[in-house]
């Protein structure tokens, strides 16, 4: 290849017609990744016209976004090479602190909520960035760690019975302007945050850095540790402000609350583009990659498939691009 | 260089250096005796039904340990072990229903060859498509938990009594419960002709050292699709013994064993790193671990803080041994 | 002699690693009964064309034939059946398996392991030892009595004697000797120049991944090999590079810009002291594994040291992590570009990389500071950037002056240059040491290790040479010819005359 000739348009072109869909998910990651989408979506219109409308977007979107966020915070850490086991119990803990302690008032509520990610957070991060701890067994450790401690919570709170207050459940399932959902107030700040954080700052260098190879980061004078813990928090931050979405969603804090969660936001990454091994991806393939997984969900649910099919497909999907990008990338 | 020494000597120096290659043959042993210790003091009228009921207990996570134990051996992990158990226990559950007694051994069998090819298509996913064995086995995990799903619906099915009885019995005493013996019959006639032949030392090897290993003439791509299938097998084991001890088929019970048969495996003293550690450390683990919520019961306390525990005990474990590796690397 | 005669023949074998060329032609011809040296400088090719020829990796292009059947294996378990056995630089043991268990693994008796370890002077071994718990020189003996064990025809020998004791390589020297009487063949790897010419009865000698010359006796050729070593495009290469060195002056009392004093790491490093000054480019010689690497580390705070001080223009350093080094203006371009880069991403990326490692600039990046500041770094080097912005499709050369760009883009007091033109281009070659000098002439230090001995004189002010960790010679860069050092660097004492 000359390089310096070939435009980025004329080699998406090139994508298109010489070497197809891979070759396109190589060098356009994110156009094919909207296309796959748009496909999803007219297909459904095909299968059932009259589905698609302003209401069936505007609940794709509001279905979307909790996953968005914790696939958020666990794209910032598979940047880095990692993986975060611990997301789904730190938003179920977030939920149900935040629920139990309502009677305070909202924001005090929301920041015990919060507080959970945080404390969650740091403690992956101690021991993954200081300790050296594989990722894997640290998050989940401390996944099962929370989830413990909130089942034994729970029980000593039976009593004052939790409560969703009013404001969280407008913003996890309300609507305005006659259809935009209030929690995308939430996830677009988030979502052009990151956006920004990844391309334009230090922080997001370094993760992409990191990720690609964290001896060389080392060698050049960057205490890796540092960006591994302030990560870890951040992506428990994250999961606990998705939790308080989905509570307001369902608007029962229940203790599996948000179990459901966890494989689709590795999913929602990794279809998205961020590579496994770190060192490539970002936050705007996750988006398209949780629209897609969203989308997809209600697909299997308009052709009423069962729960065990959609498992399989699920995870043969993933399978699939995994592989996929594994051979591209090399 | 050992010059003749008298044969108690030979012996004690055997025991010594077996310590050191594997302190976990000391320290286990040494656990579980103190957490029966503790067990008895809290509850003195421990009978032979608690007995049996802790045998019961760890037997399905006795077998999740044991099939991580093989994988984490070779250098790798497997998250699927707990959705091949549900598969394997469902399976059971589903065939045996109406089966009689006779019928169902050689239906176990074929569970147990199931759990097997589980564990090869785990093994060519990992080796053939190079995705880092975490992520293959998370995501293969949650397609047999589909399967799980497809087999049995919702909790249910059955077996013959005389086969449930295999596992919640008892053996000429009322303290020598099926359940212990099963275990112990099952891993050894599994582990012990596998840790004489050549294929345990190529996955020590393996887990130990790839590039010697490969240079020793291992085929490294082989061994490590070897212990997948292992892993696949223990993992049958476990899920026909969680058939045997609930008496049903459930396709969600699966989960809960992965992480706990992972915990297992790191409080018995197996090096995630690959290459170090035994059999007998994480199957002790196992009853040390079922011990915890036991325990927690006698002591009216809620047995959910045994979870606390479990992860707590990972995490205080794998922190100390990151802390000791950093001192080592700090010289 | 007929081909066919031959036990081992390797025809133009070429292997490349990504962009680094390590095997170009190498041509290699073994005869039964004979003890034949492979010699060459570090890079050479030489322990490539050991694992290229018992299958640990596939040559690119080229032919081996075994008893003149063209034969490519695809492990070394497959060269072992077809009688070729190698023990490697590093042993080839399970750390986490006993001795008995390794034999088991690989196959061998233990028998006849046992019989080759009392012929080496080794009785008495306790089989059920942990090769975790053994000493190296042990292991060494081990893995050789496991070859040998396989009765090779064609044995391998890479570096066996570079870290064992004088007696202890005796005994292999009778082996050696033992297995040619047998009509065998053994391939021997050494850097030790007195140890070749008593025992080989031929020497090959790579340059540069080609086969250079063959002698067709080794004793008394000594002088021969190591001019079939320095070859001449070295010296086509000295005399390209534009001298724009003038004699330097220096007060006796000037600070250093960097002193290392007694600087200590167990084994490999001993009571090393040096002092750099400003200005200055200061070479630094020595064979493969003689404590350069962890010297370099020590010095860039990535490896910690047990003894002695190291200081900067005068203050005593504490360093445990590089960002201390970078802190004190001291920065390291490593030998493998691997270790340094990051392959994924682009070049201004990796230019740009080391600006962020205070928390105060986490922040937002100004992006056309960034841009201009890159540029010129890019510009200085000639970094060719045709291929793209990804950094993995840029060559060798141009990788490495992505690791020098990178500091003069953020600035530095002293480089720590570590055999910065392994496996690169005489071009590029010629521009990373003209920017050496530049970079002297500004006014800062440079420390230079290379392999390639002859560039020393090249681009250096003044040498010391290191041997088994220690300083064993220093000396300007007037004295500090190829022969010379090559001499201190194999521990021999300088002749009476140092010049050729």
């Amino acid at each position: 290849m000359t390089g310096r000739a070939k435009t980025g348009f004329t080699s998406s072109i090139a994508a298109v017609t010489g070497g197809g869909l891979a070759s396109l998910l190589r060098t356009r990651t994110i156009v094919a990744l909207a296309l796959l989408l748009l496909g999803l979506v007219a297909g459904i219109q095909l299968a059932r016209p009259g589905t698609v409308n302003a209401l069936w977007i505007s609940n794709m979107v509001l279905f979307a976004a909790p996953l968005g966020i914790v696939a958020a915070g666990q794209t910032l850490i598979m940047l880095t090479g990692g993986i975060d086991l611990s997301v789904a119990s730190v938003a179920t803990a977030s939920a149900y602190l935040m629920a139990t302690h309502s009677g305070l008032g909202v924001a005090p509520a929301i920041v015990y909520g919060l507080g959970a990610g945080f404390v969650v957070g740091l403690i992956n991060g101690t021991g993954i960035a200081l300790l050296r701890v594989q990722p894997l067994v640290m998050t989940l450790g401390t996944g099962l760690m929370t989830e413990g401690i909130l089942v034994v919570y729970s029980q000593k709170k039976m009593a004052d019975a939790p409560r969703v207050p009013q404001f969280i459940e407008t913003i996890g399932a309300g609507k305005f302007l006659g259809g935009v959902p209030n929690d995308l107030i939430v996830w677009l700040p988030i979502a052009i945050l990151l956006i920004f954080v990844l391309r334009r700052t230090g922080y997001g260098r370094l993760l992409y850095a990191i990720g690609d190879n964290s001896e060389a980061c080392s060698l050049a004078g960057i205490r890796v540790w540092r960006v591994l813990l302030v990560n870890y928090v951040t992506c428990g931050l994250l999961a606990a402000a998705a939790g308080l979405i989905i509570v307001g969603g369902t608007n029962s804090a229940e203790l599996r609350l948000a179990e459901v969660y966890l494989l689709p936001s590795v999913a929602a990454a990794i279809i998205g583009g961020t590579s496994i091994f770190g060192g490539r991806g970002g936050y705007s393939g996750t988006i398209i990659g949780a629209l897609i997984l969203t989308v997809l969900n209600s697909i299997l649910t308009l052709l009423d498939v069962p729960e065990s099919i959609r498992q399989i497909l699920y995870g043969a999907i993933i399978l699939l691009l995994a592989a996929a990008y594994t051979r591209l990338t090399g | 260089m050992k010059g003749p020494d008298a044969s108690g000597m030979r012996l004690l120096e055997r025991l010594r250096r077996a310590l050191r290659r594997d302190p976990s043959l000391f320290f286990m042993p040494a656990l579980l005796i103190a957490s029966l210790a503790i067990t008895l003091a809290i509850h003195p009228q421990f009978s032979d039904f608690d007995l049996q009921s802790l045998a019961m207990g760890a037997l399905p996570l006795a077998f999740a340990a044991a099939a991580q134990t093989v994988v984490v051996i070779s250098g790798g992990l497997d998250l699927s072990i707990g959705s091949a158990m549900a598969v394997a226990n469902v399976l059971a559950a589903r065939t045996m229903e109406k089966a009689s007694f006779e019928q169902s051994l050689p239906l176990a069998v074929a569970v147990l060859i199931a759990g097997a090819a589980i564990g090869a298509l785990n093994g060519l996913i990992v080796v053939l498509s190079r995705i880092p064995d975490v992520v293959a086995t998370l995501t293969s995990g949650f397609i047999w938990g589909g399967v799980a799903l497809i087999i049995l619906e919702k909790p249910g099915g059955g077996a013959p009594p005389d086969f449930l009885n295999l596992g919640t019995g008892t053996l000429f005493t009322p303290w020598m419960p099926n359940a212990l013996v099963l275990l112990v019959v099952a891993v050894g006639a599994i582990w012990i002709p596998l840790r004489r032949s050549k294929l345990a030392l190529q996955l020590y090897a393996v887990g130990s050292d790839r590039v010697a290993a490969f240079r020793s003439g291992v085929n490294i791509g082989r061994t490590r699709f070897a212990a997948y299938v292992f892993s696949g097998l223990f993992s049958a084991v476990g899920g026909l013994g969680l058939t045997m001890t609930t008496g049903i088929g459930a396709p969600l019970a699966g989960v809960y064993y992965t992480l706990s048969g992972l915990a297992a495996v790191v409080v018995g003293g197996v090096s995630l790193a690959g290459g170090r550690g035994g059999m007998l450390g994480p199957v002790m683990a196992a009853f040390v671990l079922t011990l915890i919520p036991t325990d927690l019961i006698f002591l009216n306390i809620d047995p959910n803080f045994g979870q606390v525990i479990l992860g707590t005990l990972i995490v205080v474990i794998v922190m100390i041994g990151g802390f000791v590796d950093m001192g080592r690397n700090r010289k | 002699m007929s081909d066919s005669a031959l036990l081992l023949e390797v025809r133009d074998v070429a292997k490349r690693f990504d962009s680094v060329v390590a095997l170009k032609a190498a041509s290699l011809k073994v005869r039964p009964g004979e003890v034949h040296g492979l010699m060459g400088a570090n890079g050479a090719g030489k322990s490539t064309l050991v694992k290229i020829i018992t299958g640990v990796f596939p040559a690119d292009s080229g032919q081996i034939s075994v008893k003149g059947v063209a034969r490519s294996f695809r492990s070394p378990a497959e060269a072992r059946r077809a009688g070729i056995v190698s023990v490697y630089q590093d042993p080839a043991l399970v750390p986490d398996l006993t001795i008995a268990q390794n034999m088991r693994l690989a196959g061998a008796s233990l028998d006849a392991v046992r019989k080759w370890l009392a012929e080496l002077g080794v009785a008495g071994l306790d089989f059920n030892l942990l090769v975790r718990d053994l000493p190296g020189p042990a292991l060494r003996l081990i893995d050789l009595a496991r070859a040998l064990a396989w009765e090779p025809a064609v044995l391998l020998l890479d570096e066996i004697t570079a870290s064992l004791p004088a007696d202890l390589s005796e005994q292999i020297y009778a082996m050696v000797k033992q297995w040619r009487e047998r009509g065998n063949a053994v391939i021997f790897i050494s850097h030790r120049m007195a140890e070749v010419s008593a025992l080989c009865d031929r020497a090959t000698v790579l340059r540069d991944g080609v086969t250079a010359g063959v002698t067709e006796r080794a004793h008394g050729s000594e002088e021969r090999i190591v001019a079939l070593m320095l070859g001449a495009e070295t010296a086509r290469a000295v005399a390209s590079v534009p001298s724009t060195r003038a004699p330097r002056q220096r007060s006796s009392d000037a600070q250093a810009a960097l002193e290392v004093r007694r600087l200590g790491r167990s084994p490999l490093v001993n009571e090393v002291s040096f002092k750099l000054y400003s200005g200055e480019v200061l070479g630094v010689a020595a064979l493969e594994g003689q404590g350069q690497d962890e010297l370099f580390d020590c010095i860039a705070g990535s490896r910690r040291y047990d003894e002695g001080a190291i200081f900067a223009h005068g203050k005593e350093l504490r360093l445990r992590h590089p960002a201390d080094a970078i802190a004190a203006g001291i920065v390291l371009v490593p030998a493998n570009r691997l270790l340094a880069l990051l392959q994924q991403r682009p070049i201004l990326e990796n230019i740009a990389l080391p600006a962020f490692g205070g928390i105060r600039n986490w922040g937002p990046i100004r992006i056309r500071a960034e841009r201009t500041r890159v540029e010129s770094a890019i510009e200085r080097l000639q970094i060719d950037t045709r291929a793209g912005s990804e950094l993995s499709r840029l060559s060798g050369g141009n990788q490495q002056k992505v690791v020098v760009a990178r500091w003069l883009a953020s600035g530095f007091d002293t480089l720590l240059c570590f055999d910065p033109t392994r496996g690169i281009d005489i071009g590029t070659k010629r521009q990373i040491y003209a920017l050496v000098r530049e970079i002297a002439a500004a006014g800062s230090a440079v420390l230079l290790f290379t392999s390639e001995l002859a560039e020393i004189a090249l681009a250096c002010d003044r040498a010391i040479v290191l041997f088994g960790g220690r300083v064993v010679a220093e000396m300007p860069v007037s004295e500090a010819d190829e022969a010379a050092l090559l001499r201190a660097a194999h521990g021999l004492a300088p002749l009476g005359q140092a010049s050729s």
